[in-house]
């Protein structure tokens, strides 16, 4: 058995006295497109948050190809290859698309400080190859038209788009997406749907979704665990989280199968 | 041991005007989350004032200083509402820079009005001391000027009054409400202008009545009196727990306290660094203060 | 030295000391207002190294001695921005403002108290050194300032400073130790401070505590507010305003004493009107920006 990508055990975090993540355990194989659901306060950005050490959990292992990341700060987690995007839109807003990418590329710029002042040696060579990493990357969403525009400009769906762009640019292994169909009309989210498809494909890399839009949920995810008040109540293929019972009822009874209110 | 109660009772007087400042700053940072730079320079204008309603309207003391809070509560109004109010929507380094230059500006118009050498304050009652010595030997040597209590007394009515506005009334739950959450309260119905504008009201009136109190203690005031003044009460009040109103006095206490301990025992030219030495530690160590709580940012 | 050329040159180093303070404030979104202190500390150890250090040198090699000397004071204005920043930059916005202006304070205060530089009385006697030479030196300086702070802002590095200040925690999962750019951000502004301060303390060839006040971070402020923060060009044309304006009003007794008085209102004035200073201005008006349609 191949070590899994993501092993998470027992995940759990406090504050103060509510227990916002209870024991929560994840797995999940190089190359899979997981889902994350649940209502809202679920604890599902909080476990993201955990994963990308932006809070340290209380309790709880976090293991990234068998490497512990436990306690690791953010950058440093997302050296090991962990990449994310934010379920309020997050880009640097007077920056523009391309440059907003090319700081991803940051920690493989390879030239020195003392290259960049004087612009010599790799610097002018490194620039462009950046460059041109980062608008394939907005090609394959559509995006390279919009290179040179200021990230705040753009309408919000180019905007959620330039989000996973970014997220991508750190070249990751794992990427996370929160909620990236919040917002969207039901073409765009079936363009979104086909997009991510594409990213896991092309980039090879394995995708783990939080999602209130379930028809984006059932139909790209491979495997879906179902989180509410912080534990996990489910798990599971699409067509066994749809019918499950405990699930329908931490929807509020709601059917699971259109698109949650 | 005379000598430490001594020291004692001078931090405990000079102590009762920092924490008048000190409340002003907490109070506006508790409900703002701004650092009114200006606060200093309202200080030292309620000397000021204090000295023209004395000298040139000739009023007894009391009335003077019942007058002077309301004018200087009027005043800091009319600040916030027109240099502070128009940014409440900014970045919050925006106010900040506007206080700076409200500070600025005030320094300079009283510099400009009054001129820039000390001004005598008026004397409204002798000079009287106690020897202390004369009630309890083990304390001679001690001496308490009436000065220093009518400061601490004064001091003390004028924050229990504040206490119970901030705790018995409806404006005062209002300024507690806003300090906890302000976008719930404003969705709430809470008249948020209002209850802003008289924070600023209140504590103005103290930092004006700390100015005339400062002028009666130290017979003079200045136009510079207010920098000095307004960082060291601002460290009282980070010290105690910015935006914390209890933090504020007892921030500023043990501001003067030290202070007085240090200039005593030690070294008096090192008086003014005991306050950045306290800034400085209480940053680095616990910011949010004695009476603080530490935050947690919602990703 | 003509009247002319003295003002011009103290431009330059205000244009130094805006460009510097730019970079922690402007382009990493920090508050700095404790400027004065790495300004202060360039000054003096350069006063130092010309005239207690390296006298001979001073006197034989002058134009050498004044790179060393410069170069050696900005080092210990980096250093100084290194000791103050590390435990600074923990803070958030307000606090870290407060700080800033704490240590600014305690660098002033020391040097009030310390003998060797000559504590209240002032240092004296600080060399020209390159006598008429001097305004070249100033100009290839500030000259050099501005060029570098440019491409470093143009590298990577320079984005990362910058994403920095657009969003922390994104900046964070995009893999950027925000923690050592700011810091970073911190040093380079204290070098260039204390680069000015360097050439400042031959300029002047006295130096007093009294010239590192809290009310020069101030101006430095007020520079780089009313030239557009995170702009080298409004960091330069803030300098020149608020260089050039003392200048300008001492045609008026009356306007001269109230100078500061009218610094004051324009800091007001211009984060009430236009808090993106000169370059906001001309963004407005000159360049409206475009919102892109879907």
């Amino acid at each position: 058995m191949t070590t899994p990508l993501l092993d998470v055990q027992d995940l759990t975090i406090r504050f103060g006295g509510l227990v916002a993540v209870n024991k929560v355990c994840i797995q999940i194989q190089e190359g899979e497109l997981v889902g994350l659901i649940g209502p809202n306060g679920a604890g599902k950005t909080t476990c993201f948050n955990m994963l990308t050490g932006v809070y340290e959990p209380t309790s709880g292992k976090i293991c990234l190809k068998g490497v512990d990341i436990h306690g690791q700060e953010p950058h440093e987690i997302s050296a090991q290859g962990v990449a994310r995007t934010f379920q309020n839109i997050r880009l640097f807003k007077s920056m523009t698309v391309l440059e907003n990418l090319l700081v991803s590329l940051h920690r493989e710029r390879g030239y020195s400080l003392v290259e960049s002042i004087l612009q010599l040696g790799r610097f002018k060579r490194r620039e462009n190859e950046m460059r041109e990493k980062a608008m394939e990357i907005l090609r394959v969403l559509n995006l390279d038209h919009r290179a040179d525009t200021q990230a705040s400009s753009l309408p919000y769906g180019e905007q959620r788009k330039v989000e996973i762009a970014r997220a991508l640019a750190t070249s990751p292994k794992l990427l996370l997406l929160d909620e990236p169909a919040a917002g969207m009309n039901p073409s765009e989210t079936a363009q979104l749907a086909r997009d991510i498809q594409k990213i896991r494909q092309d980039f090879k890399i394995t995708v783990l979704l939080i999602e209130h839009d379930m028809s984006l949920v059932m139909k790209i995810c491979e495997r879906i665990y179902v989180l509410d008040y912080g534990q996990l109540i489910a798990l599971g293929k699409p067509e066994e989280i749809k019918n499950d019972p405990r699930v329908i009822e931490a929807y509020l009874g709601g059917s699971v199968g259109g698109t949650h209110a | 041991m005379s000598e430490f109660v001594q020291y004692l009772v001078n931090g405990f007087a000079q102590g009762s005007i920092y924490a008048l400042i000190a409340l002003g700053y907490t109070m506006v940072y508790g409900i703002l989350k701004l650092i009114n730079f200006a606060h200093g320079e309202i200080y030292m204008i309620g000397g000021y004032v204090g000295i023209f309603l004395l000298s040139t309207l000739g009023l007894p003391f009391w009335a003077a200083l019942l007058l002077v809070m309301p004018i200087v509560g009027l005043f800091a109004v009319l600040i916030e509402r027109f240099a502070y109010r128009p940014l409440r929507g900014a970045p919050r380094i925006a106010p900040l820079i506007t206080a700076i230059g409200v500070s600025i500006v005030l320094l300079e118009l009283m510099r400009l009005i009054a001129g820039a050498q000390p001004r005598p304050f008026p004397q409204p009652f002798e000079d009287v001391s106690y020897e202390v010595g004369t009630w309890i030997s083990a304390l001679d040597g001690v001496i308490i000027q009436r000065n220093q209590i009518m400061v601490f007394i004064i001091a003390v009515v004028l924050m229990l009054l504040l206490n119970t506005i901030v705790m018995k009334t409806k404006i005062g739950r209002a300024m507690r409400a806003l300090s906890m959450d302000f976008d719930a309260s404003r969705l709430m119905g809470v008249p948020i202008d209002r209850v802003i504008a008289f924070t600023f009201f209140i504590g103005a009136s103290l930092a004006g009545a700390g100015g005339m109190l400062v002028g009666m203690y130290y017979n003079q005031v200045e136009p510079y009196m207010g920098q000095l003044a307004g960082l060291k009460a601002f460290t009282a009040a980070v010290l105690g727990g910015i935006g914390v109103i209890p933090g504020a006095v007892i921030g500023a206490f043990i501001l003067s306290i030290s202070e007085a301990l240090v200039v005593g025992y030690g070294e008096s030219s090192y008086r003014d660094a005991i306050a950045f030495a306290i800034l400085i530690f209480v940053l680095m160590f616990r910011p949010w203060g004695i009476m603080g709580k530490a935050e947690r940012v919602k990703v | 030295m003509s009247y002319f050329l003295q003002i011009f040159q103290l431009l330059c180093l205000n244009v130094i000391l805006a460009a510097s303070l730019n970079v922690i404030n402007g382009y990493c979104g920090l508050f700095s207002i404790g400027h004065a202190g790495f300004f202060a500390v360039g000054a003096y150890v350069a006063a130092a190294a010309s005239k207690f250090w390296m006298p001979e040198f001073a006197a034989a090699q002058p134009a050498l001695a004044l790179i060393a000397v410069v170069l050696v004071g900005a080092a210990a204005a980096g250093i100084a921005g290194l000791v103050v920043g590390i435990p600074c930059l923990r803070l958030t916005g307000d606090y870290l403002a407060i700080a800033t202006v704490g240590f600014g304070e305690i660098i002033r205060i020391i040097l009030l108290n310390t003998e060797s530089v000559g504590a209240s009385r002032g240092f004296p006697g600080i060399p020209l050194l390159t006598g008429e030479w001097f305004p070249f030196w100033v100009v290839l300086f500030t000259i050099f300032s501005l060029f570098t702070i440019h491409r470093l802002m143009k590298s990577s590095t320079g984005r990362a400073i910058l994403s920095v200040r657009e969003d922390e925690i994104a900046a964070r999962s995009m893999g950027i130790n925000v923690r050592f750019y700011k810091t970073f951000a911190f040093v380079v502004g204290a070098f260039f401070a204390g680069l000015s301060g360097a050439l400042f303390a031959h300029y002047s060839q006295f130096l007093h505590p009294s010239n590192f006040t809290f009310m020069v971070s101030v101006m430095v402020l007020l520079m780089i507010v009313v030239g557009g923060m995170g702009s080298q060009l409004g960091a330069v044309l803030g300098a020149v305003i608020v260089t050039l304006l003392p200048e300008a009003l001492r045609f008026s007794e009356t306007l001269s004493s109230i100078r500061m008085l009218i610094f004051g209102l324009i800091m007001i004035l211009v984060v009430l009107w236009e808090p993106k200073g000169l370059m906001g201005l001309y963004f407005r008006f000159a360049r409206p920006k475009k919102k892109v349609s879907a």
